[in-house]
């Protein structure tokens, strides 16, 4: 099958590899028909994440059609279309009973590193490096699926791969981002980074209750798309973040802040020189920019939501002003299985359309292209779905704009 | 599973004073979270060590960098220079050895020889004409003083066991009584034991023991159970004529709450001197308590999931060098792979529908 496959840094290429094939008796093969390219491929991409290896398939945003079932699997069959989530859980473990899949326990091999790095491991993770269990992703034409009882949701024929093909991570990521903030009536969220789950995030928000969103980012088709989901904005290459966020809020600041950026924020002037060096010189391995703004930001007693992926170590951690001013901080790799039912449900009533995200399809042949696109946010490339059935454009456009 | 021991009481621990003295970890029956490190030196000798080597790291340096003034306060002509950088340098070798070592004794034991010389040389010294009397008895004084503390850190560096010993512990969201009922099937064991080829239990708590060895060595014994509590605690040794003298001990504990059972391990093999000793060393690979971590990963793999859980990065092993790339392996390379979870025994029987299905799907 073909594959897309990490070879370096800003180095990807679909090339020929194995077709997948059963190895547990709780797998599932997946025939891909739609597969994403997150935000936090680019981290990959950009290799500020360790333990890559060359040849690795990357990936974790995908759907399809099972097309084949482990002994074990008796929930789908052969045919079903299915949606899967990236974090791999076992439905078993300790933090698998209590909800909290993307922490589960037994689906990492590779826990060991991760204990290494963080202390304790995670779950495990399609196609995001080995210390993340080291699965192939989905940006290929097949996908081998573990614990297929547990993650796949079956999704109805008459909603499109558009539709719901963001179930398997940034809808379930920007909803978590913006529950984590405990919305009352009234509230004012502020959200850092418009990218597909700040999108989401600012949509969430909204369903649960808030009252006013905020949303922060430098690129005005990103911008753009965030006042379409019925966000403020600001800009800030064009004004000071925080002088903006206490004039909309009578100096209060916003009730809770949402930091959809992770670990390599980009800022204006000496801040972004200075976390970049230290990034370079592996002082740090974060530039964790948008955070810090956020907690100066957030009203006394808020709540500080951190959904975009950090992986590391940070620098000038404004720890001071979380515990003076009782701020609460909440975070996590999104528990994917916890929300796919209910945002299904929500995609079903029509609360809202998630295919409003997508700017750019393509073939899953022209991914080494999309990847650096999406980098380097030409074209106005908010989110590429990838096709792994379309024709390769070989340098010709095939992408329509949205 | 064969023939369970017979036993009485509420302690069901027997033969369990005859030969423990070398794996003191057989004859706690309670084991209340101490990850005890039979074999390795005290604290207060490791301690000891850690002091000793930081002396010899700083008088190394004064001999190297100013061994005119070394000479000056120890009363000894200033001509040699030569012989104190020498032994400076001896100092920082020594000093380097112990923070480098995990058990240091030999590092010690190396300060006492260069004690020795020390002290010989300063006799020497005592009948050249250049040196001054009173300082030379000072320094004199001062080295026998330190090499006193040197000989009694070596000697109590030097009692201990020098097996090898790993200890592990993790928790599994089962009963104690299930997880123990599948740790005591000792035909179990090689399902999540890299090492273990199979074992084969007998009656009266006897088993037969193969592991994999390098080079499609195996490496066998028989063994003996020591204690068995059901619910709480098993321990084993090898008998007389094994290839490998080893004992182990699993203990079981409902973790607070009811939230499962927390399982703590301790194995110790004590290799013969010699080929055999190479070949256990490899055998247990060089990081022993990693090497346990992976099998208890496996073990309450086994017990939660129903399988031992693989990606393809992890096809041949989870080590570092193990490591192949995040995709899907050949028709060649899967043949390789000694054995696919796929084709192994599962304990899928015992989990219940509940468990094994996960509650996600309607």
């Amino acid at each position: 099958m073909k594959a897309n496959c990490w070879y370096g840094k800003t180095m990807v290429r679909v090339e020929e590899v194995p077709d997948p094939q059963i190895l547990n008796q709780r797998d599932a093969i997946v025939k891909i028909s739609s597969t994403a390219i997150c935000g936090s491929d680019l981290h990959l991409y950009n290799q500020f994440i360790p333990t890559m290896v060359a040849g690795d398939i990357l990936g974790h945003e995908f759907m399809g059609e099972v097309v084949e079932v482990g002994r074990e699997v008796k929930n789908l069959a052969v045919g079903d279309r299915v949606v899967v989530p990236f974090p791999i859980a076992c439905g078993n473990c300790f933090f698998c009973k209590d909800e909290m899949f993307s922490l589960c326990e037994n689906s990492n091999p590779n826990a060991w590193m991760a204990e290494k790095m963080f202390g304790h491991a995670a779950a495990g993770i399609f196609g995001y490096s080995h210390l993340t269990g080291g699965y192939a992703g989905g940006q290929a034409e097949y996908a081998r699926v573990p614990f297929a009882d547990v993650g796949p949701i079956k999704v109805p024929s008459h909603l499109t791969d558009e539709q719901v093909l963001f179930l398997s991570d940034i809808f379930p990521t920007g909803w978590m981002g913006a529950e984590m903030c405990d919305i009352k009536r009234g509230d004012t969220i502020a959200i850092w980074g418009c990218g597909p789950v700040g999108q989401f995030s600012i949509r969430s928000a909204f369903l649960l209750g808030a009252e006013r969103v905020i949303a922060i980012d430098q690129y005005p088709e990103r911008l753009r798309m965030a006042e379409q989901g019925g966000a403020e904005t600001i800009n800030f290459m064009e004004q000071n973040v925080y002088e903006a966020l206490m004039e909309m809020t009578g100096g209060r600041g916003p009730d809770a802040c949402i930091d959809d950026v992770g670990m390599e924020a980009h800022a204006p002037g000496v801040i972004n020189a200075y976390d970049r060096i230290k990034q370079a010189m592996m002082l740090e391995t974060d530039r964790p920019h948008a955070l810090r703004e956020a907690i100066m930001c957030c009203r006394n007693g808020g709540i500080i939501s951190v959904i975009g992926v950090y992986g590391g170590f940070i620098d000038k951690f404004p720890m001071g002003s979380v515990m003076n001013r009782s701020l609460t901080i909440r975070t996590g790799q999104a528990h994917v299985q916890r929300y796919m039912r209910p945002l299904l449900q929500r995609i079903e009533n029509g609360d809202i359309d998630p295919s409003f995200v997508v700017t750019h399809r393509m073939s899953l042949d022209d991914a080494p292209r999309a990847y650096d696109m999406f980098k380097n946010k030409q074209d106005n490339c908010i989110k590429v779905v990838l096709k792994p059935g379309m024709n390769g454009s070989n340098g010709t456009s095939s992408m329509s704009v949205h | 599973m064969s023939t369970r021991p017979q036993t009485g009481g509420s302690s069901q621990t027997y033969r369990q004073h005859e030969h423990n003295q070398d794996t003191p970890f057989l004859n706690e029956t309670s084991y209340a979270g101490e990850r005890t490190q039979p074999g390795l030196p005290s604290g207060n000798a490791k301690r000891l060590a850690k002091g000793l080597g930081w002396f010899s790291v700083g008088l190394g340096l004064t001999e190297l960098l100013a061994p005119r003034f070394v000479a000056r306060i120890s009363g000894v002509s200033e001509e040699r220079t030569g012989l104190i950088r020498l032994y400076g340098l001896r100092e920082l070798a020594s000093g380097v050895a112990i923070f480098s070592s995990r058990n240091p004794a030999g590092a010690v034991w190396s300060r006492v020889a260069g004690d020795a010389i020390d002290l010989a040389s300063l006799g020497a010294a005592a009948t050249s004409p250049n040196t001054n009397q009173g300082r030379l008895a000072f320094a004199t004084a001062n080295v026998l003083a330190v090499t006193a503390l040197d000989v009694i850190c070596a000697r109590q560096l030097s009692t201990g066991n020098p097996g090898i010993h790993a200890s592990g512990t993790c928790i599994v969201n089962r009963e104690p009584d299930e997880v123990y009922n599948y740790w005591r099937d000792f035909q179990n064991l090689p399902r999540f034991m890299k090492h273990l080829e199979s074992v084969e239990e007998y009656a009266d708590g006897y088993s037969h023991w193969v592991a994999k060895g390098p080079a499609g060595m195996n490496v066998e014994w028989d063994a003996t159970i020591v204690a068995d509590d059901p619910g709480r605690v098993i321990t084993w040794r090898s008998l007389e004529n094994a290839d490998v003298d080893n004992a182990g001990a699993v203990r079981f504990e409902a973790a607070p709450g009811g939230r499962g059972t927390i399982v703590k391990v301790n194995i110790q093999y004590n290799p013969p001197g010699g080929v055999l000793g190479k070949t256990v060393a490899r055998l247990f690979g060089e990081e022993p308590e990693q090497q346990l971590d992976d099998d208890l990963r496996r073990f309450k793999q086994m017990l939660e999931v129903g399988e031992v859980v693989v990606s393809d990065a992890t096809l041949f092993g989870t080590g570092y060098m193990d490591q192949r790339p995040a995709r899907p392996a050949d028709r060649s390379e899967l043949e390789s792979v000694e054995q696919l979870p796929s084709q192994m025994a599962t304990n899928y029987e015992s989990l219940d529908d509940e468990r094994a299905r996960g509650r996600m799907q309607p």
